[in-house]
């Protein structure tokens, strides 16, 4: 496998200098103009973006526990054919990773795929109840050496709880998750609460919810001096209360789904399920300042929430559906449609809130990096000028949940590569290991 | 490239009037039993054919003729053919139809399927002594047993045609049109 | 026309033309012929997954009377309520033949989701979909004040309609606020704070809290059920508050202007929302709102059944 080499030819480098880039036993050889190599495969990349690989901070690859929705190995394919060299696997399987055997077994089964590299996130408190801690140093200290802790898909509602976890995690250089729903003000809650939700008769899930446990957590993080992560910010309120919260200097950062960078909750009058997610889609003003957030830095990051699920999930009236989208290779079409062709962002930003910055908050050292020479060769490579039309059917996870099936979008995942081997060649996955 | 639509007035109004009035009369030559007669004009334009025969037989009889309407619409067979049609006013004087003589008024009778509606219609209301139709033009091209026992006028078209009747309570004036060739 | 989920699916002429039909059909109701062969051959399934006796017996009556065949499908004992999937269950319908499917479900947009599936092919109309709409319900509320304070006139233009109490749930009260605007009429909601939704200020409607200040102003009053659930979930303290403050007793009877209405969408709860001696008085119209029923659902299944073109190899 090292001896892969690989010759990128005219390669737009995110700051927009155009280069050649040479991949050389799993690192970045040399990044020069005219470079020749007779025994490198030659790829064209004129005209397209050669970034750091994707690393997403927010992923549910569902095993252990769901395996007929997604596996560590679908998800991986997934995540290759978007351009993601890292993904970090949500801890609400089943059984829950509140433990180290959970953690390490989800650890072993991404390196067996070897697609990329899979970080599993461990839970904050036992079984995701929210009550006593789960056993954070056993986790951190175990093979897949976790340093994100979430409860992700439920809330660390209970104050006191939250504070502990904070106070415990400083001694393992963890990060909490939180997934900002106060769940007194939810229950059987099914999309934003707002004009559209009147009128459908749909229970509303009030946008203060996710706020208040932003602004009451934002002021904990600060008080014991820890760090806070915001999962999937969804409120035009919410990123005001990050904004106030790193003018003081809080140690908080946040990320954006792709899918609420785009769709309102307008397109809940189909009653259609597929647009079902939690946190729901807002309105029009939350996704104009979600947009501005992202690109002045007061959301840091892109995390897609990729949340596969089977189809019976979804074929079926609003209420009885799953929550949740698939996101992994739509995502940086996503973020180029609104973000760079809205000229919001340039690739340099698209770079640092995709990759550097979800790799330097997970403390991911070999990702994200910043193409040198001698870093690992993990490299997603899009061309922007291309634009591909959605469809379901094609996709490489094991679902089939996307908003986006019919949508032509901007931006095509021509290449990934993973240390160095290619795991995506010409929009192609390339497969190496025994396909399940 | 315009098209010509040939068009003929195939009854005046003094030749609708003059035709109206013979109506009356055959009918009361018909039916002896005066009294037993109630007219029911099929809507629309029969309907008001049957109000101007009802007075004129009134007179001529020297009493009340009763006169209704009978809509047809949710006996027709072929109400899956078009866009739904609004459905007109049944009015059956009082006195009813069971036992009575019923004279069955309508414009134009071409097919016979709005007459067979009516007589569906008709049986669910009462049980008639008879039922006579009387039509101010048949124009031919019959697809059920169906005729009419008292006519205007005899107008025999192609199939390609249409047959207009204008009435002045709707139309503003009295005329019969022929359209087509 | 070939589904009726919502009354924002009408324009203001086929809702007029609905009441028009239901005016004509009311007569041949009234008359000696009660039953007509308009629907012949035609299948109609009541698909009622929810619980209702009034509803689904006026739309079995309405379909009966057209000559239409019914087949129902009630919640209990029905593979419904062993866990089959809405889906499996339009299936099975499409298999049947169905022409038509009359549903009431507990879940806001099932009609919808049927209507827009590829699961079945006829049409779908909503008995009653969650806390979304009732649109027959609104339909045969606007034809009995048609009837009563219309003066003739096609639509409700003039006409004020006071519609009390727990709005935040009511598919009913979401219903009329768009029939009764959509035809003229001006429409206050009358509820405590916590009843009514987030958003309603954007609604085409006034907004009081107070039912005494505005029940003299009205020509219409139509009170909302209120279930006792309500309570247990803090919208308001009890019922003894409730009753009080919006209640209909006889002591707001008498402010109410002389040719105004009681309406009732029912089932009522005597002595919460309504006093019983109020609801059996002469100003209410809630047991005509049941007849009317009839004749609006008959108009309804004559319009959405007719005037569509026969499928190859349907019978």
């Amino acid at each position: 496998m090292n001896s892969q080499r690989y010759l990128l030819k005219n390669a737009s480098l995110p700051d927009g200098t155009v280069s050649d880039v040479l991949i050389a036993d799993g690192v970045i050889a040399s990044i020069s103009s005219a470079i020749s190599d007779p025994d490198a495969t030659l790829i064209d990349v004129k005209g397209s973006v050669v970034l750091p690989g994707l690393v997403d901070l927010h992923t549910h690859l569902r095993q252990p526990g769901r395996e007929d929705a997604e596996t560590v190995l679908s998800g991986s394919r997934s995540g290759a054919k978007g351009g993601f060299t890292a993904l970090s696997a949500m801890a609400n399987t089943s059984p829950v990773a509140d433990n180290a055997g959970v953690v390490e077994q989800v650890f072993r089964l991404g390196q067996e795929a070897g697609l990329l590299d899979v970080f599993p996130i461990g839970a904050v408190t036992q079984g995701l109840a929210g009550v006593a801690l789960s056993e954070i140093g056993a986790m951190a200290d175990s093979i897949a050496r976790v340093r994100v802790f979430s409860d992700d898909g439920n809330c660390v509602f209970d104050p006191m709880v939250m504070r502990r976890a904070l106070e415990y995690i400083k001694k393992f250089d963890g990060v909490i998750a939180q997934h900002a729903q106060e769940p007194r003000l939810t229950v059987g809650s099914q999309m934003n609460e707002g004009e559209v939700s009147a009128v459908l008769g749909l229970k509303g899930w009030p946008a203060i919810a996710e706020e208040a446990i932003i602004a009451r957590d934002v002021l904990l993080v600060d008080h014991v001096k820890s760090r806070l992560h915001i999962c999937h910010v969804t409120t035009a309120g919410g990123v005001e209360i990050i904004r106030w919260a790193k003018a003081r200097g809080i140690n908080v950062t946040a990320e954006v789904t792709p899918h609420h960078l785009l769709l309102t909750d307008e397109l809940a009058r189909s009653y259609d399920p597929i647009f079902k997610v939690n946190p729901p889609l807002r309105s029009e003003k939350d996704v104009m300042a979600l947009r501005e957030a992202l690109a002045d830095g007061t959301i840091d990051i892109v995390a897609t929430d990729h949340a596969p699920h089977t189809m019976e999930s979804k074929e079926c009236e609003w209420q009885e559906a799953s929550f949740g989208m698939l996101g992994l290779e739509t995502a940086l079409s996503i973020v180029q449609k609104t973000m760079v062709d809205t000229k919001l962002m340039n690739w340099a930003q698209v770079a640092e809130r995709l990759s550097t910055a979800p790799a330097r908050i997970g403390g991911y050292s070999q990702q994200g990096r910043n193409l040198a020479i001698g870093s690992s060769a993990n490299l997603a490579i899009i061309n922007p000028n291309s634009s591909w039309i959605v469809d379901r059917d094609l996709v490489a996870s094991k679902s089939r949940n996307t908003p986006f099936h019919g949508y032509e979008l901007p931006g095509v995942v021509t290449h990934t590569f993973f240390n160095g081997v290619a795991t995506l060649m010409d929009g192609a996955l390339v497969q190496v290991s025994e396909g399940r | 490239m315009g098209k010509e639509i040939y068009m003929s007035v195939a009854l005046s109004a003094p030749d609708i009037t003059r035709a109206l009035i013979r109506i009356s009369h055959e009918i009361l030559e018909a039916n002896p039993s005066t009294h037993q007669i109630t007219l029911l004009g099929i809507p629309t334009r029969g309907a008001h054919l049957a109000r101007r025969i009802a007075i004129s037989m009134s007179e001529i009889a020297g009493h009340e003729i009763p006169v209704g309407t009978l809509d047809i619409t949710m006996h027709r067979d072929d109400l899956r053919l078009r866009p739904p049609r609004p459905i007109m006013p049944t009015s059956i004087p009082h006195g009813g139809v069971d036992g009575r003589e019923i004279v069955l008024i309508d414009d134009v009778l071409f097919s016979g399927r709005t007459i067979r509606a009516a007589l569906d219609a008709l049986g669910e209301i009462g049980r008639p002594h008879t039922v006579q139709l009387a039509a101010l033009v048949d124009r031919g091209h019959r697809e059920l047993p169906i005729r009419a026992d008292f006519v205007g006028k005899n107008l025999p078209t192609s199939i390609t045609q249409s047959v207009k009747v204008h009435l002045s309570e709707i139309d503003g004036l009295d005329e019969v049109l022929i359209e087509g060739n | 026309m070939r589904h009726l989920l919502s009354i924002s699916d009408l324009s203001k002429s086929q809702a007029v033309s609905i009441l028009d039909t239901a005016t004509e059909l009311a007569r041949v109701s009234d008359g000696a012929v009660k039953k007509l062969p308009t629907l012949r051959g035609r299948t109609i399934v009541n698909l009622f997954a929810e619980d209702s006796t009034r509803t689904r017996i006026s739309f079995e009556a309405a379909a009966k009377r057209l000559s239409a065949d019914v087949i129902n499908f009630s919640a209990k004992g029905s593979s419904l309520s062993k866990g089959e999937s809405l889906k499996d269950t339009a299936l099975t319908l499409q298999a049947m033949g169905a022409d038509a499917v009359v549903i009431r479900h507990s879940a806001s947009g099932a009609p919808a989701r049927l209507a827009n599936s590829s699961w079945m092919n006829g049409s779908v109309i909503n008995a009653g979909d969650g806390t979304h709409e009732h649109p027959s319900q609104a339909l045969l509320d606007a034809f009995t004040i048609r009837k009563h304070l219309g003066k003739g006139a096609p639509d409700l233009v003039g006409i004020r309609v006071a519609i009390v109490g727990d709005v935040l749930h009511s598919r009913v009260a979401r219903s009329n606020v768009l029939l009764l605007t959509l035809l003229g009429a001006h429409v206050t909601l009358v509820a405590p704070p916590t009843l009514l939704p987030v958003g309603v200020e954007s609604w085409p409607v006034t907004i009081s809290y107070d039912l005494d200040s505005v029940i003299g102003l009205v020509d219409v009053v139509m009170m909302l059920r209120v279930q006792q659930e309500r309570m247990s979930d803090l919208f308001f303290p009890n019922a003894r508050e409730y009753s009080r403050y919006f209640g209909l007793n006889s002591d707001r009877l008498k402010l109410m202007s002389p040719h105004s209405i009681v309406m009732h969408p029912g089932p009522m709860n005597r002595g919460l929302e309504i006093a019983a001696e109020v609801a059996d008085s002469a100003r209410s119209v809630i047991v005509e709102q049941v007849a009317n029923g009839v004749s609006v659902r008959m108009a309804i299944l004559y319009i959405l059944l007719t005037g569509q073109p026969l499928e190859a190899g349907s019978k």
